[in-house]
């Protein structure tokens, strides 16, 4: 009797790395550059990383060759995350989750926040293959940004909006977008960032018509669909046209919505 | 002709004999009511215990081709919380066709009859009595599935407690376990879900510290499919109640295994984390078919196959 079976990815036991370079993005975010890779990482997907005796969370990938995570500081594990040194080890399991596709030729990636992190390693990818990518960044304050610099060297077009006007123009990154569609013309839209970003992006896109690839994050445990702790909600699901009981471990971080 | 996977367990009618295990996905409405769109013949719900409990902190849960180590702690809004949600899934379920299984846990023998007649009010198919978690140790002494004293007397609590069908869950990791079974059923036990994961541990050799928060857990999926099996070979031969036989299936093959080695369910849990709630449909075809092709009309015909000859 045949077996078919369509194996994901587990993450497997987790792996040391050793930093090899901390960049200090803003206040409270720094990327860390580790020594060596993951095996068949795609834009969006994520890895949980362990530090002993302190804690495990997941983070997504800000790049693969070298490995790459950018790290906020909001709880005991990112904090001493965001402190390690060079040399130090990190301890990690993945990829895991179903990341962006590439779709169409034109992208238009928008991020709220430190929900950034996985956009630059999307825009590589998108660039790479011949792509053009327009990046709509948003945070509350200046100081609040990141992957600005980074994105622009790439080769990405930018536009900024802060909440207080800090930087770019003064708003939501939303209202940047609803322009950026009407300017770009893009093929598809993919965010990451706080979920009532996600959840406006999505209707703008329904009233356009566009695809949107939304990554979600979410409390996670553990990390590969057996514990039920990241579900979204079930009126999120319903609003966004998933099936109920979707796990953003498993079936996500990256929702495809039209 | 087709094999019929349908079957009746105490009377409650099942399209097929795959349950949802205890703990996989077992935390929403939404995500039992997807698992059973997905295929399973009946879902469990998460074992919720007398309060509410948050569980270990992470490494809680490690997957690799071949197990699954977990130490997530019995994370359960306690039961009191947990009856509306019970009840609701249960009316979702129906509507499919699809039995609720409630499970439960406490930390004492009384406790564990107060927690039963509280769930009791959700009216599930079936309450399945979680006496043999591993992970929660240092909180609750030794499992009460170590002895056929205490696991009788666990059992003998609930049954006072509550008329519907209760399923005992024992442990792998004693002795005879044919022996606990029969003192359970003793008891009042209407059926046994035979096992909980075998208690296990990782030590990554860089850190030179164990890797799961709670240091030790519970391993299941393939590696401890032929633990599984011999457990439930061994009940059957010691008691006549139905067996829920739980531990390492994958395939239409495992289930079939773990019929003709008794059981008249299988659990499904760890393969949920290679294909997700999707594993359901798999294994029912798979077991279907091997069934049609080894011409097995029903479960019935396959059942304890593999039991030496009384």
């Amino acid at each position: 009797m045949k077996t078919t079976v369509n194996h994901r990815s587990l993450g497997g036991i987790m792996r040391p790395y050793r930093v090899a370079n901390v960049l200090r993005e803003n206040e409270t975010t720094h990327t860390l550059l580790l020594n060596d890779r993951l095996p068949e990482a795609q834009p969006g997907q994520f890895v949980m990383a362990w530090l002993p005796e302190i804690g495990e969370k997941p983070f997504s990938i800000h790049a693969n060759i070298p490995l790459a995570l950018t790290i906020c500081d909001v709880g005991p594990v990112s904090h001493a995350m965001v402190n390690l040194q060079a040399r130090d080890r990190v301890w990690l399991r993945g990829p895991l989750g179903n990341g962006f596709d590439l779709r169409g030729s034109k992208y238009l990636l928008v991020g709220g926040g430190y929900g950034a992190a996985p956009l630059s390693f999307l825009a590589q990818e998108a660039l790479q293959q011949g792509g053009e990518v327009m990046a709509c960044l948003g945070a509350k304050t200046k100081a609040d940004l990141i992957l600005v610099d980074r994105l622009t060297s790439l080769g990405c077009y930018l536009r900024v909006a802060t909440e207080d006007g800090s930087e770019g123009s003064q708003g939501l990154v939303t209202e940047v977008v609803e322009e950026t569609i009407d300017a770009f013309q893009p093929d598809c839209l993919y965010a990451c960032g706080p979920t009532g970003m996600l959840l406006a992006l999505a209707d703008l896109c329904q009233r356009r018509g566009l695809p949107a690839q939304l990554s979600f994050e979410a409390l996670m445990r553990c990390g590969v669909g057996l514990c039920g702790s990241c579900e979204l909600p079930e009126e999120l699901c319903q609003r966004l046209g998933l099936p109920g009981g979707w796990l953003v471990c498993h079936d996500g971080p990256v929702a495809m919505i039209g | 002709m087709e094999a019929s996977l349908a079957v009746d367990l105490l009377g409650i009618q099942m399209k097929n004999p795959l349950v949802v295990a205890s703990g996989i996905l077992g935390t929403s409405a939404s995500v039992m009511q997807r698992c059973a769109r997905e295929g399973a013949g009946a879902v469990t719900s998460k074992s919720a215990g007398p309060e509410p409990r948050t569980g270990h902190a992470n490494p809680v849960t490690l997957a690799w081709n071949g197990g699954v180590i977990n130490a997530i702690g019995l994370t359960n809004p306690g039961c009191r919380e947990e009856v509306p949600l019970l009840r609701e899934t249960r009316g979702r379920l129906r509507a499919l066709g699809v039995p609720l299984f409630a499970s439960l846990f406490a930390p004492s023998v009384e406790a564990f009859g107060e927690v039963a007649r509280v769930i009791a009010e959700a009216e599930p198919d079936l309450i399945e009595v979680n006496i043999s978690c591993p992970n929660v140790g240092s909180e609750f002494g030794t499992p009460f599935s170590a002895t056929a004293k205490s696991a009788a007397e666990v059992t003998a609590a609930v049954r006072k407690a509550v008329k519907l069908p209760i399923s005992i869950k024992l442990a792998p990791n004693v002795p005879e376990i044919g022996r606990i079974a029969q003192a359970v059923v003793s008891e009042g036990a209407d059926a046994i879900t035979a096992i909980n994961t075998v208690p296990a541990m990782l030590i990554d050799a860089y850190a030179g510290k164990p890797v799961l928060k709670n240091a030790t857990g519970g391993l299941s999926g393939a590696a401890i499919k032929p633990v599984a099996l011999k457990a439930v070979w061994e009940i059957a031969q010691m008691v006549s109640v139905p067996i829920i036989g739980t531990g390492g299936i994958s395939c239409g093959l495992d289930a079939a295994e773990m019929i003709m080695a008794g059981a008249t369910l299988v659990g499904v849990g760890s393969a949920v984390a290679l294909e997700g709630p999707a594993v359901f449909s798999r294994i029912k075809s798979e077991l279907e078919a091997f069934m049609t092709q080894e011409s097995y009309p029903d479960l019935a015909s396959m059942r304890g196959k593999a039991l030496p000859p009384k």
